[in-house]
């Protein structure tokens, strides 16, 4: 909804995008701050990617690098798919956050920083020597905005009653207010989300909206400012929208299944960044068909989903490296007793426990092949926060009608990060069929692995009299179930739950690359990198450059005509937040094809400006 | 035992899935499955509604010989499987049939949570004190000083006491009974049938291959009387040939003391009378212990039967308050949910 920016003494300029930064102390809220800039940026009409980037820690020591907080959201007129390479703003609440995201910002970006923490305790932790904002060389590099955010905020709480403390923490709603008004954004619907926000604590909804609106003059009055921008509002599809992180919306594509089948969703999961919020999310949900249960610890957590998937649940696990490794001898069983079941890995920084909070796609092998014996199960990765809910959807159905466990692969940038996501008309859910066997199926008896002609075994469930049968981890005669030793058998097995995992390729679609269907260059992707290859592709065509873009939402089974597709091109350049996992794969997958990685593993998405000069060396 | 009369009249047979069991010749668990398969023709519970989860070991094949659904799982893991059928399907009467190696060796934790949460499980634990199907290492019920495979000079390390661990964990039926001791073990087993909750059924077990007469001790005719001492709710702790020996509770050690009626100026009236439904399990974990004093007898039978709501009950009652608040609205209204919160729209 585009909106009106009022009459003002600055120039106002149009932007098609732009990035910004908020950073400060753990504690300074700039994760909300950043949250509800980009909710207050897709209410009025753009397009928006975020990225929240937060140390492990709850509460570091206040003031020190390690507490340092980010949250960056790439508004746009058009299409965005990233949150942005280097922000073109960025506002620092403190020394340490200007420290540790100085480098990042863009020669020439406005650096708006609040000079009331430049104190020299802060510069101090911070390892400043002397303080930088007196240095000619930063003023010389960046438009340097320096204003005591602190005074201002306590200027106009003055006589609020509030504490000194509880002063401090409505801060970050002046900062809040500064970029409303320097992005043109009209007071009221902030105004209304504060007082939602608070309203069981009145006098911080007021002091918070005072401060607020005492930012918003600020920009106004002052000469701090030469202009200020307005982002066009982006081409949105008609629909009803919300925003959504990569969790809740995974969380909710789960709850649908639910709602749509009618029948019970079942999650059993343990607590783990950054997947935690996938079983929060679906533990208020009850009333919707959801029941969750937080176990004793990884293993357990996935064994109460295959044996709530024996009892006939559509079941779900959630969790992220550490605890995928926790949980493979589970995964077996899972494949042997051909039960459907959910794993989302959300992929976090490894090994070990490695950096929890920070992004990584280098569980991909490990989904795919991770496992002791011949033990296959499909993989496929979400792309982006909002396409979590419908990876989510197709995780289960593929699980139920094929009767396997699915591993569905995102990782903490698309679980943390958010966009607008349009809410889908009950037409364009898909349609998960859920068959329980309700009869024997050969001579009056049942036999479990009595496959049909796509080799899916029927899934009886407990309570159904005469179909009294046992599963278990022990390999199965190939009809009756029975326990066999039969090496014969065995191989049998094997075979066949293998062919029946390459069947599932009858639900891969095929790809389609972007941009042309053949020539020098194609960028091969999967998972949470989509944005920026996707992005980077554009701006190459954009300046005629011969380059297609082939992203993977299956990486098992891949798609019938990925080999030809890959073939057709003289060089595939594989990007990855990791260190050539997918290339490796490709590489043994389709003889003749070598990709070249760019791979960085650093925590964070992939720049689309480095991937664009990669791809320049190619061609 | 509650009776259903919309069931068949089931008998033992109906409970035999034909597959031959797999043990050794002489194996106790054939007895312990004879029982089982004895109990639950009584219970009230239809066959089909009736899920036996096992982890590995010799006990855990026990699944594929019963004639009611099942799973043969993961080692030490079958806890979990049953936690999340039972959370899922809370119609269902679950078992789980353990060892003493899967249960508190490698699946400790799970069985710890699955008696502390109050699941309404069943775990059968059959303890034989030693890895059998691994052929003869120490098990985490060993005795101390016991020489095995992998302990050739004498395991030094003090066993765990099963009854006293789930008691610990608070499991609200702990019971304990032995494999050649038929009837007594189906009263037992009867009563863990009837129990809503977690229960815990140790069974002494004797694996005639890699430890074999590890409970002669209490099961040879010509000293049991003196070794088990039978526990009956209601009933006096008394045992010995003539059953004048007794458990007298002495206030000022704060201890259980074996003492004889008729000696001393002991009476009937001094017997500790054994209450299995005391919700503090203070007494029954003493009793559990019992036998830690060289001399004493060790407990049979069951030591604690209390009811209180269980997981699932608890969990149940959340998830249909839940639903009796939304009523009226259809399952198919997914975008209803999906449009909850905060949300725009775009002409």
């Amino acid at each position: 909804m585009p909106t009106e920016a009022p009459p003002s003494r600055q120039k106002v300029s149009h932007v098609e995008t732009v990035t910004i930064r908020f950073a400060g102390d753990s504690g300074d809220g700039m994760q909300l701050t950043g949250a509800e800039f980009m909710r207050g940026s897709a209410l009025a009409g753009n397009d928006v990617a975020t990225f929240p980037d937060f140390p492990a820690e709850i509460r570091a020591p206040a003031g020190t690098l390690a507490g340092v907080s980010g949250y960056q959201v790439n508004i746009g007129a058009h299409d965005v798919h990233t949150p942005g390479d280097q922000p073109d703003v960025l506002v620092a609440m403190n020394p340490a956050a200007l420290k540790t995201n100085l480098a990042d910002l863009r020669p020439g970006g406005m650096l708006i920083v609040n000079s009331g923490a430049f104190v020299d305790a802060n510069l101090e932790k911070a390892g400043y020597q002397q303080n930088p904002l007196e240095d000619e060389a930063l003023r010389g590099t960046y438009r340097v905005v320096s204003l005591d955010m602190n005074k201002l905020t306590e200027a106009a709480l003055a006589g609020s009653g509030l504490s000194s403390k509880e002063v401090a923490r409505c801060k970050n709603y002046f900062a809040l207010g500064l970029l409303n008004w320097l992005y043109s954004r009209p007071q009221e619907p902030q105004l209304q989300a504060i007082q939602k926000k608070f309203a069981k604590k009145p006098e911080l909804a007021d002091a918070n909206q005072k401060v607020f609106k005492a930012g918003h003059a600020y920009g106004e009055t002052s000469e701090l400012f030469f202009e200020r921008y307005v982002v066009p509002a982006s081409k949105y599809a008609p629909g009803l929208y919300r925003n959504v992180t990569g969790n809740h919306a995974a969380a909710m594509g789960f709850a649908a299944v639910a709602k749509l089948t009618g029948r019970q969703v079942f999650l059993g999961g343990y607590p783990i960044t950054p997947s935690s919020e996938i079983m929060q999310e679906l533990s208020h949900w009850k009333e919707h068909g959801v029941v969750t249960f937080q176990a004793e610890d990884e293993i357990a957590g996935i064994g109460s989903a295959i044996g709530a998937a024996y009892g006939g649940a559509l079941a779900v696990t959630a969790t992220s490296g550490p605890g995928m490794a926790l949980k493979t001898e589970m995964l077996g069983l899972a494949v042997i007793t051909e039960l459907p079941l959910v794993i989302v890995n959300v992929q976090r920084g490894g090994p070990s426990t490695g950096m929890p909070t920070k992004t990584e796609q280098a569980d991909l092998l490990m989904a795919l092949f991770g496992r002791h014996g011949e033990a296959p199960l499909p993989v496929l990765a979400a792309q982006s926060p909002a396409d979590c809910f419908w990876a989510a959807m197709e995780a289960m159905r593929v699980a139920v009608k094929w009767m396997t466990p699915v591993v569905l692969l995102t990782d903490g940038y698309l679980a943390n990060g958010s966009e607008p996501f349009r809410i889908p008309e009950a037409s364009e859910l898909p349609h998960i069929e859920v068959r329980y066997a309700t009869a024997p199926n050969q001579d009056g008896k049942y036999m479990p692995y009595l496959r049909d002609d796509k080799l899916v075994r029927p899934w009886a469930i407990p309570g159904t009299p005469g179909l009294e049968h046992r599963v278990g981890g022990l390999e199965k005669d190939s009809l009756s179930g029975m326990v066999s030793y039969d090496g014969m058998n065995h191989e049998k097995m094997v075979h066949t739950r293998a062919q029946k995992i390459r069947n599932v390729v009858e639900d891969v679609p095929d790809v389609q690359p972007a941009g042309a269907d053949s020539g020098k260059l194609l960028l091969l992707s999967w998972g949470g990198t989509y944005g920026s290859v996707r992005t980077a592709a554009e701006a190459l065509r954009a300046e005629g450059k011969a380059v297609a873009h082939v992203h993977l939402r299956w990486l098992n089974p891949l798609p019938k005509n990925l080999g030809a597709v890959l073939r057709r091109f003289e060089k595939v350049l594989v990007p990855e937040v990791n260190d050539g996992q997918l290339a490796f794969y490709i590489r043994g997958t389709y003889p003749g094809v070598d990709p070249v990685s760019y791979n960085r593993i650093n925590g964070k998405p992939l720049k689309v400006s480095e991937l664009v000069s990669k791809a320049n060396e190619l061609l | 035992m509650s009776t259903n009369p919309e069931l068949p009249a089931y008998t033992k047979k109906d409970f035999e899935s034909g597959v031959d069991p797999r043990w050794c010749p002489g194996c106790g668990d054939y007895s312990i499955l004879n029982q089982v398969q004895r109990t639950l023709p009584a219970t009230g519970v239809a066959r089909e509604n009736i899920v036996f989860v096992s982890g590995i070991g010799c006990s855990s094949r026990f699944p594929y010989y019963m004639r009611n659904y099942g799973m043969h799982t993961v080692h030490g893991r079958a806890p979990s499987f049953a936690t999340g059928l039972k959370l899922s399907r809370p119609e269902l009467m679950v078992w789980v049939v353990t060892g003493d190696g899967d249960a508190l060796a490698i699946g400790g934790n799970h069985f710890i949570h699955a008696m502390r949460r109050n699941m309404d499980l069943k775990i059968l634990l059959f303890n034989n004190r030693i890895y059998g199907l691994t052929k003869g290492q120490v098990s985490p019920t060993s005795e101390l000083g016991k020489k095995t495979k992998t302990t050739p000079h004498g395991s030094p390390d003090y066993p765990f006491n099963p009854p006293a661990l789930a008691l610990g964990a608070g499991a609200t039926f702990v019971a304990r009974s032995i494999d050649v001791e038929g009837p007594h073990l189906g009263v037992v087993l009867k009563g863990a049938a009837e129990h809503k909750g977690s229960a815990l059924v140790e069974v002494f077990q004797n694996c005639p291959v890699f430890n074999d007469g590890a409970y002669n001790f209490l099961t040879d005719k010509a000293v049991k009387a003196e070794t088990q001492l039978r526990m009956e709710h209601g009933k006096p702790l008394l045992f010995g040939k003539d059953g004048r020996k007794g458990i007298r509770f002495d206030g000022r050690t704060a201890s259980l003391q074996v003492v004889a009626v008729g000696e001393g100026g002991v009476t009937e009236a001094d017997i500790l009378v054994h209450d299995a439904h005391r919700e503090d399990p203070t007494l029954a974990f003493m009793l559990a212990n019992l036998d830690l004093t060289p001399g004493f007898p060790t407990p049979v039978g069951i030591f604690r039967d209390v009811r209180r709501p269980t997981a699932d009950e608890l969990t149940w009652k959340l998830i249909d308050e839940a639903k009796a608040k939304v009523s009226g609205k259809g399952p198919q209204d997914v975008r209803a949910f999906l449009s909850t919160g905060d949300t725009w729209k775009v002409e």
